[in-house]
């Protein structure tokens, strides 16, 4: 039945009535409600309803009748709400009870600089809290070479699993793949020179040097880095960082010092390994492709590839592993106390490893060219 | 009601539909839930609103934007009335005002009543509590009992709890299940104030006496 409302002035003039009929549902929207504004505006003191044909109703049609009530009490006109089903009236009793007081400290909109404003100073107080967290894993450093920090050692070694031959697929293919483009890209240059062999030296030395300790580092940022971030963030959630403190463990040695160090430790044989890979992808290149000969290609990659370039790599990727762990652990620690926070910690964490990679990628070139090396 | 590890939660996590049960079928309205059809389940599930322990509101959006998610999924309002309507629920929850809010920015208390204000935006016809009580002070807790009583008045919905809270047992409950940790099963139902004088079960005593053993 289609809801219905009437307006009814009673015989003394001052009285209106508002008679309710039909389903007063969200499935019966839109309701034609009389304009009550309007009827209000007479000489109006006082206002009923009759409801008695009233078939059902629910939230909307409290919607509407505290619109009605509180536009009544502003115009000063008395309600009568008995002739309102009970529910409806213990309901309209609920919305006018004593409510909490929102602060009012909390903005919710800012203009154009006050944003600026808050992101400069977000930015410094990451800045400072980076430093604050260097120093505090150099700290729990200092008592692990000691021996005095508390970690499990089983953490220790699954980390160690976790982020080396765990992490070997994705390495292997992504490796191989690096390898595979370089070489074809190498090839159709070089080709113009007639100096097709050279794929092997242009193949050797960016895997060693720079392709395999990054590629490595930016998978093991998107792998492991945003896992620790996630891990601590959830951790950080459910309290479990809380627990630790309370029981007297240092959070950052039980849970950061074994992540942080799997990872420093894991990285550059992760390089290695990307290097020989990314080298097979150019070697595969190099046979099937550029027609060089196996051992002709093998040659050329033994005297262009010394031991030097293998160090270069393997130092990148030892400070690459700790900026990974670094921000992966770093976000995760100060993650906030929500699933939101989490997500958040988790891509910040990625993130800024990358930048940090990247820029210190090109500082370390920067500098290797200056030595000579 | 019953000791922790009883399997209220469970029972809880089968009532609304997160779980479907092993053995046994689950009835709405004389229909077998699992037996029906996903969209009739979904359907089915409308008809229920359930806060969970935390509140579990969705921390990314505002108090308003929880509470109005129900209405604009399953609902074709309008927004504006979507607004009204989510006005109306906070202010039935002691929240009016609060709509622009994160969660993160109110106490426990308040978020479960936020949880609440969102477990009946679609007006359900049953409205499912697990452990409503649980983690508030005394005042706060007896506040949502009443509230949690009032809205059963007003709103005509049936309220199953979940709880091992004697208080809340008692302020609420006018018919009560009894599960039990060991075997499982049903222990004892009826009106907890009856059970807690007349029953002939020592765990019941036990617990409804809430000592640590019962004398014979």
């Amino acid at each position: 039945m289609n809801p219905e409302c009437i307006s009814q002035l009673n015989e003394d003039g001052h009285t209106l009535s508002l008679i309710f009929s039909g389903s007063w549902t969200i499935g019966n929207l839109p309701f034609s409600l009389p304009d009550v504004q309007t009827l209000l505006a007479g000489k109006i003191a006082r206002i009923c309803f009759d409801t008695s044909s009233l078939n059902q109703w629910d939230s909307s049609f409290l919607v509407e009748i505290a619109a009605i009530t509180e536009l009544a009490t502003s115009k000063t006109i008395s309600v009568d709400v008995n002739g309102l089903p009970v529910g409806i009236r213990k309901l309209l009793l609920l919305t006018q009870k004593k409510t909490a007081i929102p602060p009012t400290d909390y903005s919710f909109e800012s203009n154009l600089f006050e944003e600026i404003g808050k992101h400069t100073l977000r930015i410094a107080e990451q800045v400072l809290e980076m430093f604050a967290f260097t120093g505090e894993i150099f700290l729990s450093y200092l008592r692990f070479c000691t021996g005095k920090a508390r970690y499990l050692k089983k953490d220790l070694m699954f980390f160690l699993y976790d982020c080396g031959p765990q992490a070997l697929p994705i390495i292997t293919l992504i490796s191989f793949l690096v390898g595979f483009t370089l070489a074809f890209i190498g090839a159709v240059q070089l080709k113009m020179f007639g100096a097709d062999i050279y794929v092997a030296n242009l193949v050797g030395l960016t895997m060693t040097r720079e392709m395999g300790p990054m590629m490595a580092a930016i998978i093991m940022a998107g792998r492991t880095g945003a896992s620790y971030a996630a891990q601590l963030g959830t951790m950080q959630v459910n309290e479990e960082v809380d627990a630790l403190q309370t029981m007297g463990i240092n959070p950052l040695d039980f849970l950061v010092l074994p992540r942080m160090t799997a990872l420093i430790i894991m990285m550059p044989m992760l390089a290695i390994f990307s290097d020989f890979i990314g080298i097979a992808g150019g070697f595969f290149i190099g046979c099937f492709s550029l027609d060089i000969s196996p051992s002709l290609y093998y040659e050329q990659t033994i005297q262009a590839v010394t031991l030097n370039h293998f160090l270069v790599g393997i130092i990148k990727s030892v400070v690459f592993g700790y900026l990974v762990a670094f921000c992966g652990c770093l976000k995760g620690m100060l993650c906030g106390r929500s699933a939101d926070a989490v997500g958040k910690a988790t891509t910040s964490a990625v993130v800024t490893a990358i930048v940090l990679i990247v820029i210190t990628d090109a500082g370390f070139t920067f500098f290797f060219n200056v030595i000579g090396i | 009601m019953g000791e922790s590890g009883c399997g209220k939660s469970t029972l809880l996590r089968h009532l609304t539909g997160l779980k479907r049960p092993a053995a046994g079928d689950i009835f709405y309205h004389g229909i077998n839930f699992w037996e029906r059809s996903r969209k009739k389940r979904i359907q089915l599930m409308q008809q229920c609103g359930v806060l969970y322990q935390s509140g579990a509101l969705w921390s990314s959006m505002t108090i308003g934007e929880n509470v109005a998610l129900p209405l604009q999924q399953f609902t074709s309002v309008s927004d504006e009335l979507i607004k009204k309507i989510v006005d109306i629920k906070l202010a039935l929850v002691g929240l009016k005002g609060f709509s622009n809010y994160l969660p993160s920015a109110i106490s426990g208390g308040m978020r479960k009543r936020a949880g609440l204000a969102r477990a009946i935006a679609l007006d359900p016809e049953i409205v499912f509590f697990d452990e409503p009580s649980a983690g508030l002070d005394p005042i706060s807790s007896r506040m949502l009992d009443d509230l949690i009583l009032e809205l059963r008045d007003s709103l005509g919905a049936t309220i199953v709890i979940v709880t091992h809270e004697l208080a809340s047992i008692f302020a609420i409950a006018d018919d009560s299940i009894f599960l039990d940790t060991e075997t499982r099963t049903m222990l004892a139902t009826g009106d907890p104030k009856v059970l807690a004088e007349k029953s002939d079960n020592s765990k019941v005593k036990q617990f409804l006496s809430r000592s640590s053993s019962v004398k014979e």
